[in-house]
């Protein structure tokens, strides 16, 4: 998925939600973040693109929340409870991923394998 | 074709007698008036071989070099054109202070080969006398006794090769008047040899020792304790020096060569003059090349001087200045009127400060056109030495070495100087191109050329090989025997050379064109320390980046 600065990004994204488990005193979403506008964006061998410097997902957990609610590693979180977290820093998506007052998260994330099947349906820009 | 400039013609303006530049300027302004007349080939008639071939440029350059072999001693502190009347004082004054100076080294010297003497026949006397004295009552010498005698003679054989080889290697550098180490030395030799007779009368002389084994065996100890001190002479002396202990920067005050040199202990000059010096507290003192008259062992200087011939690129002085077109434009165009000043005591300076004020406010140029004029030059020099390369090249084509086994026409068998002539017709012009580009024709004149082509062609070189003497500047004492035979050269310094080498003084070693400055500087002490890397600690991940579990 190629991003031209400027233009509208178009994308196939899957609601996910995931509950957080509550574990002693932290919640834990079961899964790893990769990315962001601070890291190195050649370094994540998750986005096809190396000059995406999106959010990725890493690492799922087994039987953690996350996998649960069909998270899959190498997504690439698009929005996180209606905040964008494609440019964010990899502190900032940290951040809103662990707050403490939300137990609920819902992820738009999208990965390559949505984006294959339902290649005829997208639209080229708009 | 060739842009022909002014260029050349400003390079001998350093130059040293006031006739020779007079011709050279009415050849030069003769010279460029030709030249803008025909641009392209300048005429160079191409003689045979015995004639000078190069023009009156070199027979100049010849001129010249009568100055540059200077073989008038000129006296320090004088400038090369008066003495005045001081300094002819000062220089009675160092004659007749130098004078005792020499009989005191001398008596050291005497002092010394007196000592080494009497050390060196004393075994022999310790072994003589018993036999001279008491035959009748001495013990017969058994075997072992006479297998000393042979232990004796070669001993004290070694010990004169050995101070031999120490002692007295450097006729020219005579010893200096206090030398602690010297003087420990001597003062050692002397305190031993006194205690062995000392010994030696009390025990044996009045004692008449029956046992000649015994004495003998006294004296073979003598020349064992001789042996160790040769070699304490030749640690102090000799070994302690060589651990370098200063780094020596060596710059060519006209243009800038330099070079370090590292240097162990060494005292790096010696005071003629005792008690007052005149002139402040600079103190100068000369060395006359090889006649060492009156001067000490001025080592590091002496040290210096050897490496500065073989290291040095050679004196060029037509190399210095910048090109007239380019400071000529440095003139500043200002007129400075004064209104109603009526002192003029500080016009002057008034007036110069005012006009280096402005010329230092206009925009300056200058440093364009010499940019443009380096770039030229390059240019042409380049070129210039592409065709000689070319030139030579072809020529050692056309000759090459008789096998023995072909047998030729004996007029057309050539021995390798009339082999260098012929060939050196067709590169003649190109190499005096290139030389007089690069300002090097002082430095080689035909028959020197010849020569080389000579030795080159002997020897198989190759035309590369031919060509390295004159692509480069080498060092001093590559070239000719009156260029680097150094006739004159003074030591300035500004403290009293006496002491030894300390970090951060400067001495200058001056010649009548340019002098040598000389910093010294402490080698630094190093703290090393080990570290030892386990192999199988190398190890290495994939740079990725952070990654966080949520």
């Amino acid at each position: 998925m190629s991003y031209i600065p400027g233009q509208q990004v178009t994308a196939i994204v899957q609601r996910v939600e995931i509950h957080k488990l509550c574990r002693g005193e932290i919640l834990i979403l079961g899964f790893s973040i990769g990315g962001g506008i601070d890291q190195h964006h050649s370094q994540n061998p998750f986005s096809e693109d190396t000059t995406d410097k999106g959010i990725y997902v890493t690492r799922v957990s087994e039987g953690g929340p996350a996998e649960i609610s069909g998270l899959q590693i190498g997504d690439k979180i698009m929005q996180l409870n209606c905040w964008d977290m494609t440019m964010v820093t990899h502190d900032q998506a940290r951040k809103r991923l662990t707050k403490r007052s939300e137990e609920v998260v819902r992820l738009l994330v999208t990965a390559v394998s949505a984006e294959g099947c339902a290649a005829v349906h997208q639209s080229p820009g708009e | 074709m060739d842009t022909e400039s002014q260029y050349s013609g400003y390079s001998y303006k350093s130059g040293h007698s006031r006739s020779s530049r007079k011709h050279r300027d009415r050849r030069d302004r003769h010279r460029s008036k030709s030249r803008d007349g025909s641009r392209g080939d300048k005429s160079v008639t191409i003689q045979a071989p015995g004639e000078p071939l190069l023009d009156n440029e070199s027979t100049r350059g010849d001129e010249r070099d009568d100055n540059w072999g200077e073989t008038t001693t000129v006296v320090t502190g004088t400038s090369e054109h008066s003495i005045s009347h001081d300094d002819l004082t000062r220089i009675a004054k160092d004659m007749e202070d130098s004078v005792p100076l020499d009989c005191s080294r001398h008596l050291g010297v005497a002092a010394g080969a007196t000592l080494a003497l009497l050390s060196f026949l004393t075994p022999l006397a310790f072994l003589l006398l018993p036999p001279l004295l008491w035959r009748e009552e001495l013990e017969p010498c058994g075997t072992a006794c006479e297998g000393l005698f042979i232990s004796v003679a070669f001993k004290l054989l070694i010990l004169l090769l050995g101070s031999w080889a120490l002692f007295f290697r450097r006729p020219k550098a005579s010893l200096p008047r206090v030398f602690v180490l010297r003087a420990l030395l001597m003062v050692l030799v002397f305190l031993l040899v006194v205690s062995y007779w000392l010994f030696y009368g009390v025990r044996i002389l009045d004692a008449r020792e029956r046992s000649y084994q015994g004495v003998v065996q006294f004296a073979v100890s003598l020349v064992d304790a001789l042996l160790f001190v040769h070699y304490l002479a030749v640690v102090l002396l000799e070994l302690r020096q060589l651990q370098p202990q200063f780094t020596l920067k060596v710059v060519r005050s006209t243009d800038g060569a330099s070079r370090f040199y590292n240097v162990g202990h060494l005292r790096y000059g010696r005071r003629m003059a005792q008690g007052k010096d005149l002139s402040g507290r600079r103190m100068g003192f000369s060395i006359a090349g090889p006649a060492l008259r009156r001067v000490g062992s001025l080592r590091v200087a002496v040290w210096i001087l050897e490496k500065y011939y073989h290291d040095f690129p050679v004196y060029n002085p037509a190399l210095l200045n910048l090109p007239k077109s380019v400071l000529a434009k440095k003139v500043s165009g200002f007129k400075v009127y004064s209104l109603g000043e009526e002192n003029s005591t500080n016009n002057s300076t008034g007036q110069s400060r005012a006009v280096i004020a402005a010329a230092a406010r206009r925009r300056d140029n200058s440093h364009n056109e010499y940019y443009y004029e380096e770039a030229e030059h390059e240019r042409r020099v380049r070129k210039r030495r592409a065709r000689l390369v070319v030139a030579v090249e072809e020529a050692f084509t056309h000759i090459k070495r008789l096998q023995e086994e072909e047998q030729k026409n004996p007029r057309e068998v050539m021995d390798p100087r009339e082999a260098a002539q012929a060939i050196f017709a067709s590169m003649a012009r190109a190499m005096q191109k290139y030389l007089r580009t690069t300002k090097q024709q002082p430095y080689h004149t035909m028959e020197s050329i010849l020569q080389h082509l000579e030795f080159c062609i002997t020897h198989d070189m190759t035309p590369k090989a031919f060509l390295e003497r004159y692509l480069a500047a080498g060092p001093t004492i590559q070239y000719h025997k009156e260029r680097w035979l150094a006739k004159q050269w003074t030591l300035v310094s500004e403290e009293p050379v006496t002491n030894g080498l300390k970090d951060g003084i400067v001495f200058l070693l001056k010649r009548q064109d340019f002098s040598l400055v000389v910093s010294t500087k402490k080698v630094p002490f190093f703290k090393l320390s080990e570290e030892f890397v386990d192999p199988k600690s190398h190890k290495f991940v994939m740079r990725l980046q952070s990654e966080t579990s949520v």
